[in-house]
């Protein structure tokens, strides 16, 4: 490579060489002696490549890409014998400044590279930034040399996942994690047996793109507390990963940590779906800095007002122009980096709606770049998963355009079943269809386009869904007016903590409800990190500016929750030891295998009976196990009565199999242990025709 | 056997030049005891290094043995992966105890 006959320098600057670079591919990258640089603008009139040593204020050089080196719309240039693991670069570009058309130039701004894979200036979490500093969040160059071993992405089938869904430094932040280096990449490595034991086979990673956890940052008016962006909804760079949440961040290695993470979870079983924000930047809106995007081609990267201003679909002061060919090949770009660089195995679309509007906002029929994303070669096996709306009133859940590709968030799922579970009446009919996989919304999808959830970062924990009957934010220094109102919470008896004994049992026996109804429905599970002992944000359901306890793991938890734990180990391991919950397709709701029952089947009280009337709060449903599958598994029979009315009531069962007997698997009404068994554990019934299913529970019985 | 010390900080500026004076003098090596203990400083650029030496002692089933490591490195090169690939020994003498 080093004899070839383009590397070679041509022009000096300054004692620095250069010459003309490639077009392709964007961004930097390290070639034979010298550093590739390459960026795309079509309004700018001239373009500086910057370059610094790393944390200097000031650049030991500035070098103007010569007109020769303009291709079309795109600036390259090759500099030679940079020593790469200490420059940081930036562009400076000239242009028109005028709002009202859209342009918004400003050359006095160091501009960072849309395409940076490494971003410097937040590399110690919460280390105080230098706010003099003109250039804060600084483009650096990525070593792309990674030894992978044997590892690529696991491609497990959508149905047969459980995902857990954490933040990557409240996972472990806690001194009760114990961790070596709490709060970052590498101590969810520590952490790996634990999400062993509990069952789950992927981790949804809340934003890991890298952000400025100071952006919005304040002080509580009455505390005095420091709120920042711990969420990290708000990105900075879509090829960079969070350098805070790396021990070795300050050493500038936050790509090997976080590949080596990868490349564990891999190895333990265990997929990685990032939550990744494309609908927004962290420019804000004409009030925000000016970071890169806004100084590069305002008018194409961001969705803008007749006047120039900026729409603001996603809540947050700008709308990214997703359906722009330029900025859809960003978008793509980046989605395709993780998922070769970084063995992501898939995505999670903060607000994906918005993916779905055209440059002037309106929501798209066919939008180009969901169809590109759906059908793209590199993802082609990777999950893709939609927030199926946007800020800015569009709702689509059921409705997402897919193309047979994507999944989406059932926030149907969610709501009906939180209201189910605090007895509301009248929903029976909508349970039957969520635990079916939501036919209604994606019959022609099938049920693994349904994430079925009851709780996320987004609201209520688990644990204060059963204990507050309202939000509590005003920890979050807005006179708790921000966050939802329509929690479909219950306190039952007590709004918080309480010592009541009676008020905390049915907490747990709500908890493990909703569990249940989780793990027996078709569909893919989702379930929150801490829900599995009982987290609690104290009511706070809107807790994205607090680094504290509030929002931390407590991992003391485990063991005062001992019980809860235990209940949630033993329901994910019972769904996947049962294949019947796990299939792609819908139930037809007839026999097509010779079993003798229907693949699915739906009773009440009676049993044959459902009670679908406004006042129902019962239901049952009987799975066959030799429909497992499509018949292609073999499994027990599975009946799973619900009752959500207050008090205990008889249920007929329906007959299982001929010569199988009923054997109680899980009923939260009943105390450790008898609230869940191990499958191969379960003692038959003495009464096969009908049982008592206490008030507020739920009783899973197999029949082999 | 081969026993090559390195010491102060092994970067971008100074790697490729090491890189390629160890891989000329390991040619015939089957095993390696790299002694760091005067290195103060590992870069990305280093740890790369590293690993090139031991993807070419493999490839000969040898092993690699790094003596002297500061509880700082050890750190950066277990969270990012690198130490996995390694022995690791207090001394030299440890080192070669652990290859007999």
């Amino acid at each position: 490579m080093d004899l070839r006959v383009d590397y070679y320098p041509t022009h000096e600057h300054d004692g620095y060489k250069f010459r003309r670079g490639r077009v392709l591919p964007f961004g930097a990258t390290i070639v034979p002696n010298g550093v590739n640089f390459s960026i795309c603008s079509s309004d700018a009139t001239a373009c500086w490549l910057v370059l610094y040593d790393k944390g200097e204020r000031e650049p030991f050089t500035e070098i103007l890409f010569p007109e020769a080196f303009r291709l079309g719309d795109v600036y390259s240039m090759i500099v030679f014998d940079l020593d790469y693991e200490k420059l940081e670069y930036g562009f400076r570009m000239d242009g028109p400044c005028q709002p009202e058309v859209g342009h918004r130039f400003d050359k006095s701004k160091i501009l960072c590279d849309p395409y940076a894979r490494v971003i410097g200036g937040r590399d110690v979490w919460l280390a105080k930034p230098d706010w003099n500093e003109k250039y804060q969040h600084r483009a650096r160059l990525a070593f792309d040399d990674f030894d992978w071993e044997e590892d690529k992405a696991l491609e497990i089938p959508l149905e047969d996942l459980v995902i857990y869904e954490m933040h990557v430094r409240g996972f472990t932040a806690d001194p009760s994690s114990r961790a070596a280096f709490p709060g970052t990449y590498s101590a969810i490595r520590e952490k790996i047996p634990y999400l062993q034991e509990l069952g789950v086979n992927c981790v949804e990673l809340l934003p890991i793109f890298e952000f400025d956890e100071w952006e919005n940052n304040r002080l509580h008016p009455e505390t005095g507390e420091l709120l920042i962006n711990y969420w990290g909804y708000s990105t900075l760079g879509f090829f960079a990963p969070k350098a805070g949440y790396a021990a070795t961040g300050k050493f500038g290695m936050q790509v090997d940590e976080l590949k080596t993470l990868v490349k564990e979870l891999h190895a333990a079983g265990i997929e990685v779906i990032l939550d990744v924000v494309y609908n927004h930047t962290a420019e804000g809106d004409q009030r925000g800095p000016t970071i890169s995007f806004r100084g590069i081609d305002n008018r194409k990267y961001y969705i803008l007002t007749p006047e120039g201003y900026y729409y603001n679909f996603s809540g947050t002061g700008n709308t990214f122009n997703c359906n722009h060919p330029v900025v859809r090949n960003l978008v793509l770009d980046s989605l395709r980096y993780w998922a070769s660089e970084y063995h992501i195995d898939g995505f999670r679309f903060d607000l994906a709606s918005i993916l779905g509007r055209d440059q002037n906002g309106a929501p798209l029929s066919n939008p180009p770049l969901l169809e590109a994303l759906a059908h793209d070669p590199v993802l082609a096996k990777c999950k893709l998963v939609a927030e199926a709306w946007d800020a800015g009133g569009l709702y689509q859940v059921g409705s997402f355009p897919a193309y047979g590709r994507w999944a989406e968030w059932n926030g149907k799922f969610r709501d009906s079943v939180r209201k189910f579970n605090k007895s509301e009446a009248g929903l029976v009919p909508e349970i039957s269809g969520r635990v079916q996989g939501s036919p209604d919304l994606y019959y022609y999808r099938g049920p693994t386009a349904s994430i079925n959830f009851i709780t996320c970062h987004d609201g209520f924990t688990l644990r204060d869904l059963v204990s507050y009957d309202y939000k509590h934010n005003y920890a979050n220094g807005e006179n708790n007016n921000d966050g939802g109102n329509d929690n479909d919470s219950w306190n039952c008896g007590y709004e918080g903590e309480t010592s009541d004994p009676g008020i905390n049992r049915l907490r747990l026996q709500l908890s493990k409800n909703a569990l249940t109804l989780l793990m027996v429905s078709r569909g893919v599970p989702m379930i929150l990190m801490g829900d599995e002992f009982g987290r609690t944000q104290n009511g706070n359901n809107n807790a994205y500016c607090h680094d504290s306890k509030l929002s931390w793991m407590d991992w003391d938890l485990a063991e005062k929750n001992a019980e809860l734990l235990r209940f949630s180990k033993h329901i994910i391991k019972f769904r996947q030891d049962h294949p019947v919950f796990r299939s792609r397709n819908y139930f037809q709701h007839r026999d097509y295998v010779g079993a003798g029952l229907p693949d699915i089947s739906f009773h009440g009280t009676s049993a044959w009976y459902c009670d679908y009337s406004p006042g129902g709060r019962c239901l049952g449903f009987m799975l066959s196990g030799q429909h497992a599958k499509e018949g292609s598994a073999s499994d027990d029979d599975i009946y799973v009565g619900l009752n959500m009315y207050w008090d205990g009531l008889v249920f007929q069962l329906p007959q299982p199999r001929r010569g199988a007997q009923w054997r109680v698997a899980v009923n939260t009404g009943m105390l450790p242990p008898d609230d869940i068994y191990d499958s191969c554990e379960a003692i038959p019934l003495e009464n096969q025709n009908e049982l008592v299913i206490g008030g507020r529970s739920i009783v899973v019985l197999i029949a082999r | 056997m081969s026993i090559i010390a390195l010491s102060g900080s092994v970067d971008s500026k100074n790697a490729p030049a090491i890189r390629d004076e160890l891989l000329g003098s390991l040619k015939d090596a089957k095993n390696v005891i790299i002694d760091m203990t005067e290195v103060n400083y590992l870069s990305s650029a280093g740890l790369r290094l590293l690993l090139l030496v031991y993807r070419d002692i493999a490839a000969r089933n040898g092993k690699v043995v790094l003596v002297g490591v500061s509880d700082e490195i050890q750190g950066v090169m277990a969270n990012t992966g690198f130490i996995k690939f390694f022995k690791l020994a207090a001394t030299e003498a440890d080192g070669l105890s652990s290859l007999a």
